[in-house]
């Protein structure tokens, strides 16, 4: 056997993967929108716009987050019982943890998931941490429901986020507590 | 069913050396695929260790169960710039297989053999709380578990995968985190090398009197030369042992506090690890280089956080003005969006906040070029 026939067989005997890089899969796509969809993402991260017919999803910002172009305001205060605010667009939220935004899941290079790699992604989503080690995903991101999907399902709802339009939009920082701000600077 | 996480491996420790496909002579691939098909059926016949012990008491650390004497080989040692755990005094052990060494070649990221054991044992007020424990398995990854000691402290019992949040609660009304295993791999594993303390700037005997939390080593505590003289580490470059590494720095002051970067974010901030796009770069290296480490990726640097209600932009390192400074307001804040670092610690390091000010405060402005920010 000469020594290319060889390692080709080696090679597919252990079962390395040859695929060229190119076009993502139509069907991990497809899968991938379908638990989109199923999973309620588009509810955060996509903002509501007023609409004659009472309010609808922006769907030129799908899946962008908070607007930059709404500044928001200090949340109001809560008295108990209550405890929650939103946003009217559902994308900015108060609670004990301080103002959240919904973050851009578009393929932005600069503003949203453009520079993410979906080992990034998937350990964002396993370990409840920004890139899997950094800040904690707050609420109202339901992260440790999507920590239970699987490998391949995180796999193909990162590919279809690759696959939607990329919108620039700066979604702000996280806001602590206004107690919490103030004690630790 | 997912696989648990406390058996869940950890493919990007899978050391690239360690690995690696031979020349494709045909002696050489078929050394490859004996050593290959060996080694599936050792991990076929339980090799790889799939969790750790249920005890501390059975991962190897003691001679004997009931007794803590350290087993024999068990080698303790002190990293010159700790790890900042809420002022948690720490002990640390290292075991290597018999007639096995550390590969020190890359003096920045040692590769370490197969079934290398380390300990960390976490003492809070007088009392000791958990022993953290990780070991390199036969396909190079890591198996990480933390033990936690019974109240009487004569046993410790494994965690759950999952952590134990507020396990101990201390004066002031703190708490101390058992940390999950995703917390140590979040930590461990994104750097060039897993083990974080063990490393030739941090064994230097060249060691920094200002760093912060510094504990002086025990008599028979490893340093880069005993460790080299014992054989437990090879291929070290020569130089490094005629002349111990010790960061390049203008002063006492930025040497410390670069030292403390390095062992407190380094881990994480790492131009050669999982979080490189960040383009923040806070670890010391022996050979320094003049495109990366904290002065080249913070000075002047556009920083992505703005708090609420700072009207001016921050830098990562704003030279001379450490309160436009990000690094420093993130240091300084446990609020669980801002703090850096971003787990393990519910305390702020004051003196190492006090130090790194000073710092910044000598700095002058450089005439760099703005970078764009990037999301991540």
């Amino acid at each position: 056997m000469n020594r290319l026939a060889l390692a080709v067989s080696t090679l597919v005997a252990l079962g390395a993967s040859a695929a060229p890089p190119g076009k993502p899969d139509p069907k991990q796509i497809a899968r991938g929108k379908y638990l989109v969809t199923i999973g309620g993402c588009n509810d955060c991260h996509t903002p509501l716009k007023k609409t004659p017919e009472g309010p609808a999803w922006d769907m030129d910002r799908m899946l962008s987050g908070h607007p930059d172009t709404l500044p928001m305001p200090a949340a109001p205060v809560h008295d108990e019982p209550w405890g929650l605010a939103f946003g009217n667009t559902m994308t900015a939220f108060s609670g004990p943890w301080g103002t959240s935004f919904s973050r851009n899941l578009t393929p932005d290079p600069e503003t949203g998931l453009g520079t993410w790699t979906e080992k990034d992604f998937i350990t964002t989503i396993r370990n409840g941490r920004h890139l899997g080690r950094g800040r904690p995903l707050l609420p109202p991101m339901p992260w440790f429901n999507y920590r239970e999907a699987t490998d391949d399902d995180l796999r193909a709802i990162f590919t279809y986020l690759r696959s939607i339009p990329a919108v620039k939009n700066r979604v702000p920082d996280p806001r602590p507590p206004a107690a919490e701000s103030t004690a630790t600077r | 069913m997912r696989q648990d996480r406390c058996t869940r491996r950890h493919p990007a420790r899978v050391d690239a050396r360690a690995t690696r496909l031979p020349a494709t002579r045909p002696f050489a691939l078929t050394a490859w695929l004996a050593t290959l098909l060996l080694a599936t059926t050792a991990l076929a016949g339980g090799a790889r260790r799939s969790e750790a012990p249920a005890r501390l008491a059975d991962t190897g650390l003691y001679a004997r169960t009931g007794a803590e004497t350290l087993a024999r080989g068990v080698r303790t040692w002190t990293p010159q710039y700790p790890l900042w755990s809420d002022g948690a005094t720490k002990r640390r052990w290292i075991l290597l297989p018999p007639g096995r060494s550390i590969d020190a070649s890359d003096p920045d990221a040692w590769l370490f053999p197969v079934r290398t054991r380390l300990w960390k044992e976490f003492s809070l007020e007088g009392r000791r709380v958990e022993t953290r424990y990780m070991e390199r398995r036969a396909d190079g990854s890591w198996l990480y578990a933390t033990y936690r000691w019974t109240a009487d402290g004569t046993d410790a019992i494994r965690a759950p995968a999952t952590g134990v949040p507020a396990a101990a609660r201390l004066a002031g009304g703190s708490v101390h985190d058992l940390p999950s295993v995703g917390d140590c791999e979040a930590c461990h594993g994104a750097g060039r090398t897993p083990v974080l303390g063990f490393s030739a700037l941090q064994l230097s005997p060249d060691r920094d009197p200002l760093a912060p939390h510094a504990e002086p080593p025990a008599a028979d505590a490893l340093d880069l030369a005993s460790a080299v003289r014992a054989g437990l580490v090879r291929r070290l470059p020569r130089a490094l042992l005629e002349t111990p590494p010790r960061i390049q720095a203008g002063t006492d002051v930025a040497r410390a506090a670069l030292g403390y970067l390095h062992g407190n974010c380094g881990g994480c901030h790492d131009l050669r690890g999982e979080l490189a796009s960040l383009g923040l770069d806070l670890t010391q290296r022996v050979v320094p280089r003049s495109d990366a480490g904290p002065p080249a990726t913070t000075v002047d640097v556009p920083a992505r956080y703005q708090p609420p209600g700072e009207g001016e932009a921050m830098l990562r390192i704003a030279p001379g003005r450490p309160e436009r400074s990000a690094l420093l307001h993130r240091m300084s804040s446990r609020a669980p969006a801002d703090q850096m670092p971003p787990i393990a610690t519910h305390r702020i390091d004051a003196d190492a906040v006090d130090l790194v000010r000073t710092w910044i405060s000598t700095l002058e402005h450089t005439e760099r070029v703005s970078r764009p920010l990037v999301e991540r």
